[in-house]
Parts: C-alpha cells; structure tokens; sequence
C-alpha cells in the first residue's frame, strides 16, 4: 500500500538511480579486483596477463597470489610469511585500540548518560566537535605532542621524570595513541546510547539490598549495556584493523600494517595481482567478525520477542 | 561512597577524557601563533606562519580543489543518499534488495584502501578501454561520493524512519500527487537530514587522503594529500596555521547548524501547536 505512492516509472527512477551508481561504482571494481587477484602479473605495460590463454583459449585461474600469501615458497612452512604478520600486527593492534577505547571510553560514557539531562547534549557534542574537524590533522598534532623535544617530554624533563627524553614518537605507543585518540568517539556514542535508555533505579534497588556500588555495577550495568559494547568494538575494530595514516604518520618503521602493505604492492612492487589478492583477505578478514556481530545482534533480537 | 564516587570520580574522569580529546587541538591553535619552528616551547607571538601558509601555492592550491571536491561530492551524496534511504525504507519489495543494502552498506566497513584500490582499478580499466577518465578530479569525486554516498544515507535513513507518515497519508487522501507530496510534504520533513548528509560527506571529502592517494594523478593534490606529505617529513608550523583555520569554521559551521535545528524544531512544535488549536476551534462548534 504505501510503496505504491508513485507510479512505476517513478519508483523505477528512484530504484535505478542509487542502485545504477552501485552496480558501476561498488560491485564493478570489486568484480575487478577479484579478477586481477586470479592473475598472473604482467610486464610494465601491462601489470596483469589477461585470464584466457590467448594460445589455446582456455580460462585459467592462478592461485599463486594467494598462495604466496600464506607461504614464501612452494611446499614451504605455512603462515611464516611477511603478508601474515602484518594482517596479525593489524589484528593485534586493532584489538588492543578497541580495549583501550572501551577502558576510556565505557565510563566517559556512563558519566554523560548519568548527568543531567539539560546538559547532555552540550556534553554529545564537544565530544563529535573534534570529530569534525580534520582526522589528519588532528593525528599530526600528536607528532609535535610526542615527539622527543615535544611537549610531553618538555614536561617531564622539567618536572624531573626523566632526565632524557623518553621516546615515545615512531612506537607502538604512539602509534596506540594515535588510533585511540581518533577512534574514542566511535565507542563512546553507541554505548552513550545504549546506557543513557538504562532504568537507573536498577541500581538502587541493588544498594537498597546491600549491594557495593562496584559489584551493582558489575552484575548489573555491564551485562545490560552488552549491546552497546559490542557495537562500539565493532566500531572501533572493523577501521582500526585496515588503517593506513595513523600508523604511516606516527608508528615506527618495524610496525608495517596491511593497508601499507597493500599500498607497497601496489605502487612500490607494481604487483596488482598480489595487492588484489591481500586486498580480498583482507575484505574476508573484516566480513567473518561482522558476520558474527550480525548474528549475536539477529540472535538478541529474536530473543527478545 | 557511592556519592563520592559518583560525583567527583566522575567529573575527574569526564574531564581528563575532555582534555585528552581537545589537547591536539590547542596545541595546534597554541603553537600556530608561536614566533619559532619550536613546537614545545612558546617563544612569543606571531601571525608568520599564518603569512607563510597564504604564500605556500602547494597548499593554497590543495585547498581550492579540496574545497570544489568537497563541494560535489556533497551535493552528489546528499542526493543519492537520499534516493538510497528512500528505496530502503519506502520500498519493502523489490528484486535485489538484499543486494542493494548490502551495496549501499558496504563502504561504511571496507577499508579505505581496499575502495581506493578497486576503484583505481576500475579507472584504469576504463581508461583502457574508452580512454577516459584521466586520473584526476573527477575520479577523486566519484571516490569520496561512494563513501559519503554511504553515510548521507545512514543520515537520511534515521530521518524518515521518524518521520509522521500520517501527514503524508493525509495530504494524499486531500488529492496530492505523488510528486507533490514528496516535495511538500517529504522533503521539507527531511531536509535536516539532507543537510546533515551534506556536511557528513563534505566533511569526509576533505579529510580524505588515503582514497585520494590512489585516485589522483600527477599534480593533482587535494588539501590533505598536501598535508600528509609535509607530515611524513616533519613538523611545520605552516600546517598548525592551516589546523587554526579550520577549527574556526568547523566550530562555526557546527553552532550555526545547531541553531537552525534548535530554530526549526521549535517553529515546528508552535506550528503544530497552533494547527491542533485551530482544529479543536473548528471542531468544537459543531
């Protein structure tokens, strides 16, 4: 009943708009990705042989570009390869900026949906106000703050911390910083959502019985805000595990992770076939965790009713 | 105890969380006035590097394209963003909507780099087979939008998922056309949307590096491809100057969009308010 408010011709235009632009822009190039990553790399005018053996006509598929990502050579030891490491650097590190965030951000969170209510939105929004302004800039901040005659350092060689600068720039621990500080925001607004619809009073029935303000919290706050968790981790993973500029501009060089990898392929070694090949695992690497987010959220929806 | 807790160990924790997401930002601000190279200690003041950024054409150059890009490919993902979050919310059934979703979804958890990367790929292909587009521009534009694309139509989407259906019902059951009740009626409904979806994918085209690294040919550089070049190198001054600018008109733009909001929910609400009297009035004589 209430599609039909436009006539066919209408609903046809605004169906094939949208869906024109993602056939073309969207599912094309990944047709073609995929394709190159079943390829054999070329020559310098070509970068990837064609997939038909001109000679004899027939559809070959090579598997090499896969294969050599999981092993340096034929019959070689499994996942002792370079490519492996850095999709399990990006995972670790991903992983470890989640938790931070979530160690940062879970009771930044409670506190906002804890305040009150007129002052709430004044809090949302000096927290999305930086969320605004450059991403990239914001990260090149934190090179002059961390760097070894920065601010910090300044700070603690006045205070009398450390006599030395400590270095603290091009590490994991700037690098962990960096992805922190730009992805705090993601956690913090679903699980501000999520806790903000919490019945409080929840609580205090638990104090009324005799319940600590610790365990009331943990028996009761965090189970119910299980939804918001997860989907601030998501949030916070899924773009944490293919960044590209933060660990470009603030990690060390020992620390390469897969979105430079992939470049590096690609315009270093002029190696499409690989780069598209690394690009494709790293797509499935992202699907097999939201896959799993899709289900728990589809299971708790049907749960509930 | 638990009104200690609450109370002070809230607000400490709610404040170092707050100085730990503006310090970037004032040390920018900070150190954009300061008269040396130095970045830890101030030296005294000066507009240099403010005098400095207006005379480097790298950057002033990188502007004016991040800004025309930015342009377009708000307009166009306002646009298809909308269409996108008309066809998932209006349309229940139709063949390929699981495809579709998934589609206009997608962007939002891919890796930048894989979308830059298969969207060069795509470029070049039809650069081979038609010989067009030249890397550039364009291809930038047609980069950012399938990004912004994506979030103008989460934006949209949560508009007219709250929005009344009844008013559109009732200005169709008074002998509205379809057309007419969308841009009476719909439009004016999610307009707030439409411009959140604008300033959403704006904002992205002019942050965007990595997929303006792969789609932009030789000399064309946008604002933050400038930016993270220099930054690779070292530290420059000239870039805090450039952070000073746009924290200025990010914060303006964000306050005036709060008070348009904040302006038009309440002329709604009086609207309502007023219509709802005049139609107790109406009713009541009889």
């Amino acid at each position: 009943m209430a599609s039909s408010n436009l006539s066919m011709p209408g609903r046809r235009f605004v169906i094939g708009v949208p869906y024109g632009w993602l056939l073309i822009f969207f599912l094309l190039p990944f047709l073609i990705l995929l394709y190159i990553s079943f390829v054999d790399m070329g020559n310098d005018i070509n970068p990837f042989k064609p997939i038909w053996d001109t000679s004899t006509g027939l559809l070959q598929l090579k598997y090499e570009n896969y294969w050599s990502i999981f092993r340096t050579s034929e019959g070689g030891p499994l996942f002792q390869t370079l490519y492996i490491e850095a999709y399990l650097r990006s995972i670790w590190y991903a992983l470890c900026t989640a938790v931070l965030c979530l160690l940062i951000g879970y009771p930044f969170a409670y506190f906002i949906a804890r305040s009150k209510p007129s002052v709430r939105p004044a809090l949302l929004m000096m927290v999305m106000l930086p969320f605004w302004t450059s991403f990239l800039l914001r990260v090149y901040a934190w090179k002059g703050i961390l760097a070894d005659q920065g601010v910090i350092n300044q700070f603690m060689m006045a205070v009398g911390l450390t006599s030395e600068p400590v270095q603290m720039l091009y590490t994991n621990v700037s690098m962990l910083v960096g992805m922190t500080y730009v992805y705090l925001p993601f956690m913090i607004l679903p699980l501000y959502a999520n806790l903000v619809k919490m019945d409080f009073r929840l609580l205090e029935a638990a104090y009324d019985l005799g319940t600590s303000p610790f365990k009331a919290f943990w028996l009761i706050t965090v189970p119910l805000s299980k939804a918001g968790i997860v989907a601030g981790f998501m949030l916070v993973f899924i773009p944490s595990v293919g960044e590209f500029v933060i660990p470009s501009l603030l990690g060390g060089p020992e620390n390469i992770m897969i979105g430079r990898v992939v470049w590096d392929e690609m315009f270093t070694s002029n190696n499409w076939p690989r780069a598209s090949a690394l690009a494709v695992v790293m797509i499935g690497l992202i699907v097999v965790p939201l896959a799993l987010y899709y289900r728990y959220t589809g299971d708790a929806a049907e749960a509930k009713h | 105890m638990k009104a200690w807790f609450e109370k002070h160990f809230g607000k400490v924790w709610m404040a170092v969380v707050y100085a730990f997401l503006y310090m970037p930002l004032l040390f920018m601000v900070v150190f954009s006035f300061n008269s040396t190279r130095q970045d830890a200690n101030f030296t005294g003041f000066s507009f240099r590097w403010y005098e400095a950024l207006t005379k480097d054409t790298k950057i002033v150059e990188g502007f004016w394209l991040s800004v025309q890009v930015a342009l377009v490919t708000g307009v166009l993902s306002a646009v298809l963003g909308t269409f996108a979050a008309f066809v998932l919310v209006r349309y229940r059934r139709f063949l390929g909507r699981t495809a579709f979703s998934g589609m206009v979804n997608a962007p939002l958890v891919m890796p930048e780099v894989v979308i830059g990367l298969s969207l060069l790929l795509l470029m070049v292909g039809a650069q081979n087979v038609f010989g067009w587009p030249e890397r550039g521009m364009f291809t930038i534009i047609l980069g950012h939008t399938l990004l912004g694309m994506a979030y103008g139509m989460v934006v949209v989407q949560s508009r007219l998922l709250e929005m009344n259906r009844s008013i559109e019902e009732a200005a169709m059951d008074l002998g509205a056309r379809p057309h007419e009740v969308f841009f009476l009626i719909t439009l004016p409904n999610i307009a707030q949307g439409i411009l959140a979806a604008f300033l959403l994918s704006f904002t992205l085209s002019f942050d965007d590096v990595v997929i303006s690294e792969f789609l932009s040919g030789p000399g064309v550089n946008t604002l933050p491809q400038v930016i993270f070049g220099y930054a690779r190198r070292g530290i420059n001054p000239t870039i805090y100057a450039a952070a000073t600018l746009l924290i200025l008109t990010v914060t303006i733009v964000i306050i005036s969009y709060s008070v348009w909001v904040a302006r038009q929910t309440r002329k709604r609400e009086r609207e309502i308010a007023a219509a709802t009297r005049a139609g107790t009035t109406a009713i009541q004589p009889a």
